[in-house]
């Protein structure tokens, strides 16, 4: 009875999501408040009437009701609770519903804390929320209901992928759809600001906090996924560009350029209609990374949630939106007007180059994903494009991006002075240089990009110290250790992101230039030497697990007197009949020891793989890094509404 | 434990990547047979290079590009070798001719594009006049005024 008044609810908040795509569009378009005022309850209708259809199918997969088909196909009785929970998003029709439970909370906050929003711009806001609302939730209930009933309940379920059933993918989806979905709000703001005709500060400083807080969910959510294949695939990769991956990459390249071209509007009020432009895409990316997730047209690890029926309607739900946006803005972006000018060399300018590495690297991203399509409708050719293309032709811009940044984060708005700038960054420009120099004269025979890297790194960390140590002003180190203290959070944000993509360089770069890999047979009670380590193949023994069934062996590694024990494992799940490899990793704050144990061999002894590769939890602990730069600067956001009124006046018209 | 050795059985299909048994003995011939490996693409895997896939056909085309190698082959003889049977598929780095050159000259014309817009923005330089009311301001206004 619970899962068809779920059901009836979904249903309902689809009735109520037509409505205030419309009521309040009207109303703020004849100025009439009370359609206008109808926005708000309905949202907040809608996010209590699909938090609770959610709540009900949870309910369904933790009590295990397989007379829930969606229940039966997705879970088990014996899997641990929090991989029943993970279930709900861990398929096609459950992942919808919780894409349709943010995109309403987000809608219901913007209608919460919206009350410094003038009263039109937030109903259509909210009403052009609502219509993409409406355009998923017609999907979910037409096409992929999350609700059907078995005639007959079955016994137990089918299970879950067993490679799903994982701490870093249980919370991989829900943080991609965080901001996926938050990229929905600021898409709404700009279709909004383009029927309204009018872009100003004002409308850069609403829009930039729901930027952060969507970048930063995409920023923890693919780390996440990009941990979760580091330690679950058995070789230690960390990056496939894979079509899905890609699929969550270039929002997040879009969404970075949002961030800071939309620093510019509500700073400088310039590069509005380009901000207006990339808030589009950005969205029209996170449609498209669901559109490539949920079809499955482009065939990848992740194809579980194949289904080319339903890609259509993605397909047809992404050309409306992004096509009817885009000529929205052909149509109205002429009325945007470019109030604040700036020199050639200044902070603009420099936020210019940023965007434009930005967004064409995303387009890189989107040929290589898209290309084996385009080439197959096309010519017939059907090819393959891989890492090789991508680190090609991706690559450059990076580099371009690094070099840039630490001068560009602190040229002055306006009119800066290269040359002022890059006095203050000349030591770290030294020591970058030098340490890579010393990694690649370390190396043998490997490419220059682990060294290149290094120094990248280097030079994006130190520009980040010295970027936040040159707000402190001038006078004596104490004097400036206490100002550090008192900047406001906004500074420390972009410091500590900045520093956390030097890092994420460096992490990267570990890894290519002196990744160390042994690949062999050992015999039980065998040791051999990888590196500085001595390692001893103890024992292999068979255990069993609550829903699967394993073979674990101890891998003793000893160096300078320090010794531990990994215990790598090969998992067999019976019920979804699949094997998984479950690594062991040593993290170490330097480097990880990777072990991986593999099938029995025919003359005795088992395969051993074994890693060492250096700073590799840098490359997550500088995205980590990112998102609390974002966090801070997002908490910042009041004190930073008074401190950009009170800088623009102080602002010296050189 | 009946149910275990059953599991066990039939966890006989091979699961791992580059094994110890296909592996050649003389190190920079392996060194170069890896990185071969790494640019072709497992047949029936999904976005898999043939030297992270578990599939048979990936051990099988690892073991061919070695005996390739001991035969005496340069790298793109290998390449080359390998597309002529398996097809152009198996290449991850898409080669740079025909249609190709599209996807391969994308990134930097767009680059270039990109960097002349974004001079030409940033040279223009915008209207200093006051934008005043819009018609909707102005009619606000006059009812203020007017009440």
């Amino acid at each position: 009875m619970l899962i068809e008044l779920a059901h009836f609810c979904l249903i309902l908040a689809f009735a109520i999501s037509i409505v205030q795509m419309i009521v309040p569009l009207v109303g703020a378009h004849k100025n009439w408040r009370g359609w206008m005022a109808l926005a708000e309850p309905a949202a907040t209708s809608q996010v209590i009437l699909v938090g609770f259809a959610f709540a009900v199918l949870t309910w369904a997969f933790v009590v295990s009701d397989f007379s829930v088909q969606l229940v039966y196909l997705n879970s088990h009785t014996d899997k641990p609770l929090i991989y029943k929970i993970s279930g709900v998003w861990g398929n096609h029709e459950g992942s919808l519903l919780l894409w349709v439970l943010i995109l309403a909370i987000f809608g219901a906050c913007a209608a919460w804390f919206g009350d410094d929003l003038p009263a039109r711009l937030k109903a259509r806001v909210l009403a052009v929320q609502a219509a993409v609302s409406v355009a998923f939730y017609a999907f979910i209930i037409f096409t992929s209901n999350p609700f059907v009933r078995l005639e007959f309940a079955p016994l137990n379920g089918r299970d879950l992928n067993p490679l799903l059933q994982d701490p870093g993918l249980a919370f991989h989806p829900p943080l991609l759809y965080l901001g996926y979905v938050g990229l929905s709000m600021t898409f709404s703001f700009a279709v909004a600001a383009l029927i309204e005709g009018k872009v100003d500060a004002a409308w850069g400083r609403w829009v930039r906090p729901w930027t952060l807080a969507a970048w930063m969910f995409l920023t923890v959510g693919i780390a996440l996924g990009s941990w979760w294949a580091y330690y679950e695939l058995g070789w230690g990769g960390f990056w496939f560009w894979d079509p899905v991956e890609n699929a969550s990459f270039m929002p997040w390249l879009f969404a970075a350029a949002l961030l800071h071209s939309a620093i510019v509007v509500e700073k400088r009020e310039a590069l509005k209609s380009w901000t207006i432009l990339l808030a589009i895409l950005a969205f029209g990316f996170s449609l498209l990374g669901t559109f490539i997730v949920r079809s499955g047209v482009l065939t990848s690890v992740h194809a579980f949630a194949n289904d080319p029926e339903r890609g259509v309607y993605i397909l047809a739900i992404m050309v409306i939106f992004t096509g009817g946006s885009l000529a929205l803005f052909a149509i109205r972006s002429a009325a945007l007007e470019a109030k604040g000018a700036f020199g050639i060399v200044s902070r603009e300018s420099a936020l210019v180059l940023n965007n434009i590495l930005l967004a064409v690297s995303a387009f890189v991203v989107f040929i290589g994903t898209m290309w084996p399509l385009i080439a197959e409708m096309a010519t017939g050719r059907v090819l393959s494009v891989g890492p090789p293309f991508f680190n090609a032709a991706f690559t450059p811009f990076m580099i371009a991006l690094a070099l840039a940044l630490p001068i560009g984060s602190m040229l002055a708005w306006k009119r800066g002075s290269i040359k002022r700038t890059a006095k203050s960054l000349v030591g770290w420009a030294v020591l970058a240089v030098a340490i890579g120099l010393l990694a690649y004269a370390v190396q043998t025979g490997r490419s220059a990009l682990g060294p290149v890297g290094m120094a990248l790194g280097v030079w994006v960390v130190g520009g980040a110290l010295t970027d936040l140590w040159s707000r402190t002003g001038r006078g004596g180190v104490p004097d400036r250790v206490r100002r550090l203290r008192r900047l406001p959070r906004a500074d420390w944000g972009k410091a500590l992101a900045h520093f956390g993509i030097g890092v994420t360089f460096l992490g990267v770069a570990g890894i290519l230039a002196r990744e160390t890999e042994d690949i062999r047979v050992a015999q039980i009670g065998e040791s051999y030497q990888v590196g500085a380590y001595e390692v001893t193949l103890a024992d292999v023994r068979q255990e069993r697990g609550p829903n699967y069934v394993t073979t674990i062996a101890d891998v003793a590694i000893e160096r300078g007197g320090q010794s531990y024990v990994l215990q790598p494992e090969k998992r067999f799940y019976p019920v979804a009949q699949m094997p998984t490899t479950e690594a062991a990793i040593r993290n170490g704050f330097l480097r990880d020891v990777y072990a991986v144990i593999g099938d029995p061999q025919e003359g005795g002894g088992y395969a051993v793989r074994l890693y060492i590769k250096p700073l590799a939890n840098w490359i997550w602990g500088g995205c980590i890094l990112m998102a609390l730069g974002g966090l801070l600067s997002l908490s910042d956001r009041r004190l930073r509404v008074a401190a950009g009124a009170a800088k623009a006046k102080t602002v010296p018209a050189e | 434990m009946r149910w275990l050795a059953i599991a066990l059985m039939l966890w006989a299909a091979p699961l791992w990547a580059v094994e110890p048994n296909e592996m050649l003995d003389d190190p920079a011939l392996e060194e170069r047979a890896r990185e071969i490996s790494q640019l072709v693409r497992c047949p029936v895997c999904q976005n898999e290079s043939i030297d992270e896939s578990h599939a048979t056909v990936a051990r099988d085309l690892r073991v061919i590009i070695r005996e390739r190698l001991v035969a005496g082959d340069t790298d793109q003889q290998v390449l080359d070798y390998l597309s002529a049977r398996f097809g152009e598929f198996v290449l991850l780095t898409p080669p740079r001719d025909g249609a190709n050159l599209i996807l391969w000259l994308a990134a930097p014309a767009m680059f270039l594009v990109a960097l002349g817009i974004g001079w030409a923005a940033i040279q223009r330089k915008p209207k200093a006049a006051d934008e005043g009311l819009s018609q909707d301001e102005q009619a606000e206004l006059d009812k203020i005024l007017n009440s």
